[in-house]
């Protein structure tokens, strides 16, 4: 689960190596008795058992519970992925509806076979228009307030990470280290955001000789451009 | 004409051989040996000989033979007799053969021809060949011309030489001869062309090369151009005596190319003499020479514009160093600076209009020198506050100051106008300017008509919008003073009197147009709230719907102070009175106990203060007696205090704006790029970045440079608020969102 603005209390992160205690094993025998049942009713009953009684959605304890049974680390990528199949609105939660919809659209009912839907998903969502739309989802998602519009810069380090580091290594470390080092930018729109993304595609990397400080690249570019050239000479 | 059958036909034989025997006598008189001259029967007879030979019945009708004689006569004639004669002579005299059988000559075939006319009219008319004086024409050209041609144009060159050396040559020699050559074209300029003018031209071209090389090294920048001056007048005056009119232009060409273009870096960039030189040191002829010379070569004016540009900009740049050095060394020279440019400016326009005729080139010049230096930072000043505090200082004597007369102060006004063109940041200037002028109209005397002939006169440069508000400021003090004599007439109507005794007067200001300025909840003394409250009764009563905010920072108070000498007037600001008025009721106050009383900042307390107890006069005792204030002081009225005069001013030291006028103009900035950026896309719909960019700082240079990395952040911020978006394709361009 991408971490949330500094706003919430933070939850620790629960030990991707755990095998965790029997309410959420892998594959819990109430789902699977109910398998002959309909399977809304078995994605409902999936549901309940992540969800919290009184609110009746997924709240970030449920969700970390939910990352143990598919034995995914609390910060990996594929929760956030299947949050943007979800199309979940508020991080850390997810209700009842998107819950459905995600399910449905991976064609799972069981936490089995949510698992195994996985590798499917994330093949899924790295084609190039589906990953456009989830990098930017990525951003969307942690937007807690109302008309909030910018991510603070330990947030989208982090997000960095998470969504562009299997892919693009380099670039995220070195971006990470400038972003913690500057000091004109607090906080990241969703302009600078999607401009990492084009940055990692289109600019060679380290040399980034096609980079044109004349074109419209979001002047943090420009700023972390002049910064690892001054570095390399 | 008798008929033809009462005669014998004439044989050709026989009509050859009185042909030649007239030909011979013919030869004797234009040579000028002694020979009688033709009569007139003997001239007719020639003629008869040639018509009868032509209507002869065939087959002695004899024309053709006739034509084919006529050609022969004078081709023997050039091969036999002229070609000889000029091929034995050498040089000069050469040239005088030549010019003496080409006249022979002409007379030659005139001659003949009147003889042989009759063939002129019908054989010649009738079988279209060429006519008799071509015929004789092309004779000569091909017997004689062709030649000795060679051999004409080299003695030619030489002369030329010669007198270009300075000897005398004859002239009308050379005229002659060289026409020669343009007749020999026959129609078409080709021959004096080919066989001189090119040759001409590449000796030209040689000469001038070797004397522009020796020149160049020998002589001084004005003695070179006086030569080239002398060398191009001397090869005009050598066209109008013997050269074809054609050859002019390409003559002059020549001699400016080698004397001008070529060494033209070399010659404007002489040490010592060259045009930095010449500029420095007022050489006003030399300098319009060069204008004369270089303005008569197509783009010949720009290495000198160039030159005259770099040295602008170096003059600039010194005085900026001289000041920047002064500056270090604690001497704050800004306004000597100032004035130092604007004198400059006068002194190289003066070189514009005079020695440059004005040329666009160098007005061009002036301006790019002037804005590289006219923006360079003194000292940590921009050059728009030094120039606005060099208005306010020259507006402030002149008030205090009558006896300057207007019309230095006009010639200053439009001097700075002229300056704040060059400026790039004009919106700086402006702030400053009105900071500064807020000051002068609430603080000291000023001149209604200067401030206002500035205005207009920056309004005529920069538009309406440059000096609204500054209009609007001076129009308020305007309506102040009529605000006043209402206010006291209403005072005397209504019989409150003055409050306490108290004169007062109120100046208010439209808010829009005067900086801004912070109000305080100062606590007033009795007296002073008197005065307000009666006038906001008064105002009350004027107007509706505006609200009054006391800005006691910036009056002013005359107070009496009874000290035990003698009573002295004290001229002070409100705050420094309201401190003063406390002491009315206790001896002795602490710091703490007047923060509480008036309501103060500490900031502003501090200063009161510090100019009532620790300054020049101390009309408060403090304790302890330290050089500065801090919170534990306490004071005491100085009753002892006195001083010779009997009225004492009193300043309080001003708070340094210059970080927020700074921080403002960066603020509006902001705003009008913003503006600026969505005004045009508004009306583009999609633009690529680079043209989006362009056309703002176009639209923005009349008032500042912006910086494009900020109009970068302003886009971004743009596209965060949902004004403008990235096209999905391309990411650098924008399209507006509506």
């Amino acid at each position: 689960m991408p971490p949330r603005s500094a706003s919430k209390p933070s939850k620790k992160r629960s030990n991707p190596d755990s095998v965790t205690s029997s309410a959420t094993g892998p594959v819990p025998s109430a789902s699977s008795k109910k398998k002959a049942s309909k399977e809304v009713d078995g994605t409902d009953k999936l549901f309940d058992k992540y969800a919290n009684a009184s609110s009746g959605v997924i709240d970030p304890e449920g969700i970390e519970k939910l990352c143990s049974s598919l034995e995914v680390p609390h910060t990996d990528i594929r929760i956030l992925m299947l949050a943007w199949r979800m199309k979940a609105e508020r991080q850390g939660y997810f209700t009842k509806g998107e819950w459905r919809i995600g399910l449905k659209a991976l064609k799972v009912d069981t936490i089995g076979k949510l698992k195994k839907a996985l590798p499917e998903l994330e093949k899924e969502v790295r084609e190039p228009l589906n990953f456009r739309d989830f990098y930017a989802y990525a951003f969307q998602y942690c937007l807690t307030e109302d008309k909030q519009k910018f991510l603070d810069t330990e947030t989208i380090c982090q997000l960095l990470d998470m969504v562009l580091g299997s892919t693009f290594r380099a670039q995220v470390d070195y971006l990470i280290d400038y972003l913690k080092i500057q000091k004109d930018y607090k906080v990241i729109s969703m302009d600078q955001w999607r401009g990492f993304c084009r940055f990692c595609n289109e600019i060679s990397f380290p040399d980034m000789t096609n980079y044109n400080l004349e074109l419209a690249w979001p002047s943090i570019l420009d700023d972390f451009f002049e910064w690892l050239r001054e570095k390399q000479a | 004409m008798s008929s033809s059958q009462s005669r014998e036909p004439i044989t050709i034989e026989d009509g050859f051989k009185l042909i030649d025997a007239a030909v011979t006598k013919l030869t004797r008189i234009i040579e000028g040996k002694p020979e009688p001259p033709f009569l007139p029967e003997e001239y007719i007879g020639n003629y008869t000989i040639v018509y009868n030979m032509c209507i002869q019945k065939p087959p002695h009708d004899s024309s053709g033979p006739l034509y084919e004689k006529y050609g022969a006569i004078l081709q023997a004639y050039d091969k036999l007799t002229i070609l000889p004669s000029i091929m034995e002579k050498h040089d000069e005299y050469m040239l005088r053969e030549v010019s003496r059988w080409w006249e022979i000559n002409k007379i030659m075939v005139r001659w003949l021809s009147h003889f042989f006319y009759y063939l002129d009219r019908y054989y010649i008319a009738r079988n279209g060949i060429p006519s008799l004086t071509v015929v004789g024409m092309t004779c000569f050209r091909d017997h004689v011309y062709e030649k000795v041609h060679f051999n004409v144009k080299q003695v030619v060159i030489a002369l030329i030489h010669k007198e270009r050396e300075g000897q005398q040559i004859d002239r009308a020699l050379l005229k002659n001869v060289l026409d020669l050559f343009v007749q020999n074209g026959m129609g078409n300029m080709e021959r004096y062309e080919k066989d001189f003018e090119d040759f001409f031209l590449t000796e030209t071209n040689s000469y001038y090369s070797r004397k522009a090389s020796s020149w160049i090294q020998e002589d001084s920048c004005p003695e070179y151009m006086i030569k080239a001056e002398e060398s191009l007048k001397k090869e005009k005056e050598r066209v109008s005596h013997y050269l074809h009119s054609d050859t002019e232009p390409k003559l002059v060409a020549n001699v400016q190319t080698n004397l001008l273009v070529l060494v033209a870096k070399q010659l404007l960039e002489k040490e010592n003499s060259g045009c930095s030189a010449l500029l420095r040191d007022d050489k006003t002829d030399d300098l319009s020479r060069m204008y004369r010379l270089y303005h008569a070569i197509p783009q010949g004016l720009e290495p000198v514009a160039v030159a005259f540009r770099l040295h602008v900009t170096a003059e600039g740049n010194s005085l900026i160093k001289q000041a920047e050095d002064a500056a270090t060394s604690g001497i704050v020279e800004e306004q000597v600076l100032v004035r130092k440019i604007i004198d400059l400016h006068d002194k190289y326009m003066a070189y514009v209009t005079d020695c440059f005729q004005n040329h666009t080139l160098f007005h061009k010049s002036l301006k790019e020198a002037f804005e590289i230096f006219c923006n360079k930072k003194v000292a940590g000043s921009s050059s728009a506050e030094m120039l606005a505090t060099f208005c306010d200082n020259v507006f402030k004597k002149a008030a205090n100051d009558k006896s300057n007369d207007d019309s230095t102060i006009e010639s200053t006004i439009d001097n700075v106008v002229k300056l704040l063109d060059y400026i790039s940041d004009k919106d700086l200037f402006a702030e400053f300017y009105r900071k500064k002028l807020a000051r002068r109209l609430l603080f000291g005397k000023f001149s209604d008509d200067h401030e206002r002939s500035i205005l207009t006169k920056l309004k005529g440069q920069f538009g309406g919008q440059f000096t609204s508000k500054m209009e609007g400021m001076v129009t308020d003090m305007q309506l102040g003073k009529d605000q006043q004599t209402g206010f006291e007439e209403y005072l005397k109507n209504a019989n409150t009197g003055k409050p306490k005794g108290v004169d007062f007067t109120v100046t208010v200001l439209t808010t829009g147009f005067w900086p801004s300025y912070k109000t305080s909840d100062l606590n007033l003394p009795l007296e002073m709230v008197n005065c307000i409250e009666s006038f906001k009764a008064y105002y009350e009563i004027k107007t509706k719907h505006r609200r009054l905010m006391w800005i006691y920072s910036l009056g002013n108070c005359n107070l009496t102070a009874r000290f035990d000498a003698k009573p002295i007037e004290l001229i002070v600001s409100t705050y420094q009175a309201a401190v003063l008025c406390a002491f009315n009721h206790t001896e002795r106050l602490t710091y703490q106990e007047l923060i509480d009383q008036l309501n103060l900042s500490h900031e502003d307390l501090v200063r009161v203060l510090h100019s009532l107890s620790c300054a020049k006069y101390k009309f408060l005792k403090k304790e302890p007696a330290s050089k500065t204030i801090s919170k534990t002081d306490s004071f005491e009225f100085n009753s002892k205090f006195t001083d010779k005069m009997r009225r004492i001013k009193v300043p309080l030291p001003p708070v340094d704006d210059r970080k927020k006028v700074v921080e403002d103009v960066d603020k509006d900035r902001r705003y009008a790029i913003d503006a600026s950026l969505v005004r045009i896309m508004k009306s583009r719909k999609v633009l690529p970045h680079q043209q989006l960019v362009s056309e703002c700082v176009e639209q923005l240079s009349r008032m500042f440079k912006p910086d494009i990395k900020m109009i970068k952040k302003r886009i971004e911020d743009l596209i965060t608020r949902d004004y403008l978006e990235r096209d999905t394709e391309n990411p650098n361009t924008f399209k507006y969102v509506a």
